[in-house]
């Protein structure tokens, strides 16, 4: 069992969570995620490992589906029945000189730890996140403190630039020399914004989330096409060069399960209003 | 022993296969002969003294029978439900020659079921050594070599990536044929030993290559976990399974209970299974239990299938439909499978003897309609943490390369079962793990 040791809504329907599990701490690098499973009945899902400090991990998650909004809904002091990680290839972080590392959304969660592991490693780091609206962006602080500059973006003009990331890293791309790039968020956003970099033909890695089962390169649930070859996301990545990453297919590949996803998640608000409580 | 009926197996995942009664299993074990050079232990991996605990069932001493057993083996009531007995211990017991052989299998899965219920008494071991030895992996060979390093007295742990232990044991095998509570109370004897049990860890990753070398010894027994493809166009659409995940999904996670678990499975009204081996067979069972009309699709004969044989008539019988000497090329649809274009095989003969090589037959496509692919085409050796071990030997399938001790390329790491000689069976990888744990045990009397 793994203790959840803080539990906050940092967001509209965003969660962070510190879980108590010192093996996945100890030896888990950026662009490192964990799969946990909340009880006997539960599903395996990864998240990405977004902090560490000390035993524990954190993780920063939005509440889509049964198994995110089950675990929402739980407390500091509460167990978590499994934590396995830390899962995938790290990072490749060198001196590559200037980076940017973008976050989109959610995908902003995994942007701190890869933003200070690249500074250590001697790069100037142009941070980027982007949300729908200021009450969605997420670790602006922790952004600010790890990068050298910081561009803050919403869809709607909420805060910062009204605009996408992909419009900010079209015009850093036209004035300065970028040596690589990272971009987190959901595919389409991937997809639409390492666009960009393509023609400038600077190297840019996208973290892929296809749907996983174990996260150990034992099933190929989570096979992608990257370069006309399939690989496993969960061993082979989850980075891949970006150019050479099949988007189409990753974004059917996560839509394999909808209909039982919806039946599960309904189920679940059921028996919450029923009993007041989760799923006993 | 009884099996049952086909039509009501079928709705369940409840076992087939209904073992001996006490009266049926002694008048069996009186049949042995007792032989003086026994043909039997030699076709056993792990060396049984099968007349020994033949003839304590002789005597309704099963008691005697059990300690006699788990003298070599301690998963019996596995081993006894899923060894290939006919090419083993069975294969050549000397009742074969004239008759049919004693049924040393089902014989051994008695024993330890009736152990079972009496409450089992383990095996002793000996004073504490001081001596730390790291078992990666809790499949069949992992669990071998820690019972066998545990006895020595050594502290073992094992490490295991999944959140259960017992590798295919638990995940892949389904219940019909193995009861998992029966694997559980075989991974609990082995636990009773003082075993450690680290679940979770994927070693390499949660725990560093160089803290593991810092163990006395290390034991890889990773398995065979890497599905292969078979690499055609349509391969990714929704609705294409490896076996390993299908089985995972089933097995492990229970996606037949969803939506009482998390986990779903696609369970298609069609289904297409494509190989000929247990793996195969395991699949396409499984997708008729969860409703569907299955089509196994081989590219040889159905007399090369790889599959037990017994495990072929329980498929046919539970209405698995075999489509013989046919070869998938392509999968049809778009974002999810709707059928599966093949070619006719032919068998020819290569000149230079041999066996019969199957050869597509020009323009004989058909096209099956199905919504569930599964490839159940093999696996290979989990590269992962083979690939972070510096120095470390491996063969051209990418299986770690080890010496008749057991032992790998680099010092103090051995290696035993699938993981070293590719995807194979328990009793093969428990056979191996208890040579290797052997050496491991009078490398760290060295020590
Ligand atoms: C390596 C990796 C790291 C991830 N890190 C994070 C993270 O840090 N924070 C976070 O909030 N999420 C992350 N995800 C996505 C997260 O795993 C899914 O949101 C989660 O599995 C959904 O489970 P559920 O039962 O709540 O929803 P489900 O009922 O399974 O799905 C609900 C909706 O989410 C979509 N979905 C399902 N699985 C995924 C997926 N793997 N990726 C994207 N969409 C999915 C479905 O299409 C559906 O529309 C990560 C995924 C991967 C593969
Ligand atoms: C569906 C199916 C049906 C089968 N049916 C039969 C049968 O009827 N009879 C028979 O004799 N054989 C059968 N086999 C074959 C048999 O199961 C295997 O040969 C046997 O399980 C191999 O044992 P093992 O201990 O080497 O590996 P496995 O059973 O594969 O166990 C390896 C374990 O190591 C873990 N692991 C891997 N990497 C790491 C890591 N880095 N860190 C931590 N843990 C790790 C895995 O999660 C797994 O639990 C079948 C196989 C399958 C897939
Ligand atoms: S362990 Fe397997 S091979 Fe050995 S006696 Fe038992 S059934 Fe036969
Ligand atoms: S070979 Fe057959 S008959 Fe002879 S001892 Fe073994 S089981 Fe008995
Ligand atoms: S999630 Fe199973 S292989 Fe990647």
């Amino acid at each position: 069992m793994y203790r959840i040791e803080k539990a906050a809504k940092t967001a509209e329907n965003i969660f962070e969570f510190w879980i108590h599990a010192p093996h996945v701490a100890r030896n888990a690098r950026a662009g490192q995620f964990l799969v946990l499973r909340i009880d006997e009945h539960g599903e395996r899902i990864p998240l990405t490992v977004s902090g560490v400090d000390g035993d524990a991990v954190r993780v920063v998650f939005m509440a889509v589906g049964k198994t995110t909004t089950q675990l929402a809904r739980m407390a500091a002091g509460d167990a978590i029945r499994d934590v396995a990680g830390p899962l995938g290839k790290p990072t490749d972080v060198k001196d590559w000189g200037t980076c940017v590392v973008i976050g989109g959304g959610v995908g902003i969660a995994c942007t701190p730890i890869i933003a200070r592991e690249l500074k250590a490693a001697g790069n100037t780091v142009i941070g980027i996140i982007g949300a729908r609206n200021a009450g969605l962006l997420l670790l602006e602080d922790e952004m600010r403190e790890a990068c050298d500059e910081l561009v803050v973006c919403t869809d709607d003009g909420s805060k910062g630039y009204h605009g996408f990331p992909a419009d900010i890293l079209k015009k850093l791309l036209a004035e300065r020399t970028i040596d690589a790039i990272w971009i987190i968020g959901p595919a389409i956003m991937m997809k639409i914004t390492s666009g960009v970099s393509k023609s400038f033909g600077v190297k840019t890695f996208v973290s892929l989330n296809p749907i996983m089962v174990d996260g150990t390169g034992m099933c190929g649930s989570c096979r992608v096409t990257v370069g006309g070859e399939t690989r496993f996301a969960c061993v082979d990545g989850p980075e891949f060069d970006a150019h050479e990453v099949d988007f189409d297919e990753l974004m059917q590949r996560q839509r394999i399960y909808v209909d039982q996803e919806r039946a599960s998640l309904e189920r679940f608000h059921e028996h919450e209003c029923r009993c007041g409580r989760e799923d006993a | 022993m009884s099996k049952r009926p086909a039509d009501e197996r079928v709705r369940d995942f409840a076992e087939v296969d209904l073992g001996l009664s006490a009266d049926e299993a002694v008048a069996e074990a009186e049949r042995c002969l007792q032989c003086k050079k026994p043909a039997c232990v030699g076709g056993c991996p792990v060396c049984i003294d099968i007349p020994g605990f033949l003839a304590a069932v002789a005597e309704r001493d099963f008691t005697r029978a059990a300690e006699i057993i788990r003298d070599e083996n301690m998963l019996p009531a596995i081993c006894g439900r899923v060894c290939p007995q006919e090419t083993q211990c069975e294969g050549v017991c000397i009742l074969g020659i004239k008759s049919v052989p004693v049924r040393i299998g089902s014989l051994e899965r008695f024993v330890a079921d009736w152990e079972r219920r009496q409450g089992i008494v383990l095996p002793s071991v000996a004073p504490a050594t001081g001596k730390r030895v790291a078992v990666i992996g809790s499949g069949p060979a992992g669990l071998t070599a820690a019972a066998e390093c545990a006895r020595a007295g050594h502290a073992v742990t094992i490490f295991e990536s999944l959140h259960e232990a017992g590798g295919v044991l638990t995940y892949g095998i389904p219940a019909f044929r193995l009861p998992k509570d029966i694997v559980q109370r075989e991974i609990e004897q082995v636990l009773g030993l003082g075993v450690g049990l680290k679940l979770n860890h994927l070693v390499g990753r949660s725990l560093p290559v160089d803290e593991l070398l810092g163990y006395d010894a290390v034991l890889l027994a990773t398995g065979a976990g890497l599905p292969y493809f078979m690499g055609i166009p349509g391969e990714n659409l929704g609705g294409v399974y490896s076996a390993n995940e299908f089985l995972t999904r089933v097995n492990l996670m229970h996606a037949d209970r969803f939506p009482e678990y998390d986990t779903p499975v696609r369970s298609g009204s069609r289904v297409a299974v494509i190989g000929g081996g247990n793996v195969a067979m395991d699949a396409a069972r499984v997708a008729r239990r969860l409703g569907a009309k299955v089509y196994l699709i081989y590219r040889r004969r159905e007399d090369d299938f790889p599959a037990r044989a017994a495990e072929v008539a329980n498929a046919r019988e539970e209405g698995v439909e075999f489509l013989c000497c046919a070869n998938p090329v392509r999968i049809l649809g778009g974002p999810v499978v709707t059928g599966v274009e093949c070619l006719r095989m032919e068998m020819k003969k290569p000149d230079e003897s041999g066996r019969p090589e199957p050869v597509p037959v020009e323009g004989s496509e058909f096209t099956l309609d199905v919504d569930i692919v599964i490839e159940a085409i093999g696996q290979g050796p989990n590269p992962l943490l083979v690939s972070l071990i510096p120095g470390l030997e491996r063969g051209r399938k990418g299986n770690v390369v080890i010496d008749d001790a057991g032992a790998t390329s680099v010092a103090g790491v051995y290696a035993a079962g699938d993981v070293a000689t590719g995807a194979a069976t328990v009793i093969w990888a428990m056979g191996a793990a208890k040579a290797a744990a052997r050496s491991v045990n009078e490398m760290l009397k060295k020590k």
